[in-house]
């Protein structure tokens, strides 16, 4: 069964006021989860787990936050910003994320503002319209 | 964990769910203070109860391999006071379960009554993405409550052999 963009926004946006207590008007597509909408790190996990419920689906973290992890990796980050090899990692784990602001200035601090309503809508729209 | 604030298991669904029992009495030292004349369990050590019980619950379905700590209250709400003389059934279930972590649900009730509705998430602290390092010891799971439950894991453990 597919699903319209709108439901998966709607029930995303759900998932994400009861997640994070946030208002149903501040939870748009723009709107990025740690910045504009206030998540921490356990806070990723309460949203995978509510996603998996919401839509009956399996969803690895790393693969709607991977991210996350190529913070650790010395060989992928170097003086606060994603080596060349990083951001070609980074491109092959989001492919549900737009990228080309970063591109220009990849500094891991942006890196919070690529978690978005938006990607998760997109990562959703993949996986549940794939087959 | 270093005190313990639920007096027994009820009933231990490895992996799924708990019930356990707290008795409140005016024995406990700050119920003169929260409030003089007018004993109150604090709402906070109601969240405790269920962190307890869910925390145990989600540190025994990884056999206590895991350094459980409560990560977050993802839901909270307070129907009633309870006071001195009643007997709390806190009842906690396992919503979902990850390397790193766990959601459970649960509820508070006296009798029939639904005291509290409260929903935590545990972090399982040695799978952080940080890679922070914690001692090797399970300063969580001490033998201080390996009593609550060596009855009642028991028997749930004895039960499926008696049946068959």
């Amino acid at each position: 069964m597919t699903m319209s963009r709108d439901e998966i926004f709607q029930k995303v946006q759900e998932v994400l006021v009861d997640a994070l207590g946030a208002d149903e008007d501040e939870v748009t597509a723009d709107a990025t989860l740690m910045g504009d909408l206030g998540a921490e790190s356990i806070d990723f996990l309460d949203i995978v787990f509510r996603l998996e419920k919401a839509f009956g689906i399996k969803v690895p973290r790393e693969e709607l936050f991977p991210a996350e992890s190529l913070l650790n990796n010395p060989d992928l980050v170097s003086n606060g910003k994603l080596t060349e090899q990083g951001l070609a990692e980074l491109r092959a784990s989001v492919p549900h994320t737009d990228l080309t602001a970063f591109e220009a200035d990849p500094d891991i601090n942006k890196l919070a503002n690529l978690f978005t309503v938006n990607a998760i809508v997109n990562y959703i729209d993949g996986k549940v319209n794939a087959s | 964990m270093r005190w313990i604030w639920i007096d027994k298991f009820l009933e231990f669904e490895s992996g799924r769910r708990a019930v356990a029992l707290k008795n409140v009495t005016l024995a406990e030292d700050h119920l003169h203070d929260h409030f003089p004349g007018f004993p109150i369990m604090p709402e906070c050590l109601m969240i405790e109860a269920m962190a307890q019980t869910a925390g145990i619950l989600v540190g025994q379905a990884n056999d206590f391999r895991e350094k459980v700590v409560l990560a977050k209250i993802s839901k909270a709400v307070f129907f009633d006071f309870v006071r001195p003389g009643d007997t709390l059934r806190i009842e906690a279930q396992i919503g979902s379960i990850a390397p790193e972590a766990a959601s459970t649900s649960g509820c508070i009730l006296r009798d029939e009554q639904i005291i509290a509705e409260i929903d935590l998430m545990f972090s399982h602290v040695d799978q952080n993405l940080a890679g922070k390092k914690f001692p090797e010891e399970n300063f969580v799971f001490t033998g201080l409550f390996t009593s609550l439950l060596r009855d009642i894991v028991l028997d749930a453990a004895a039960s499926p052999a008696e049946s068959a």
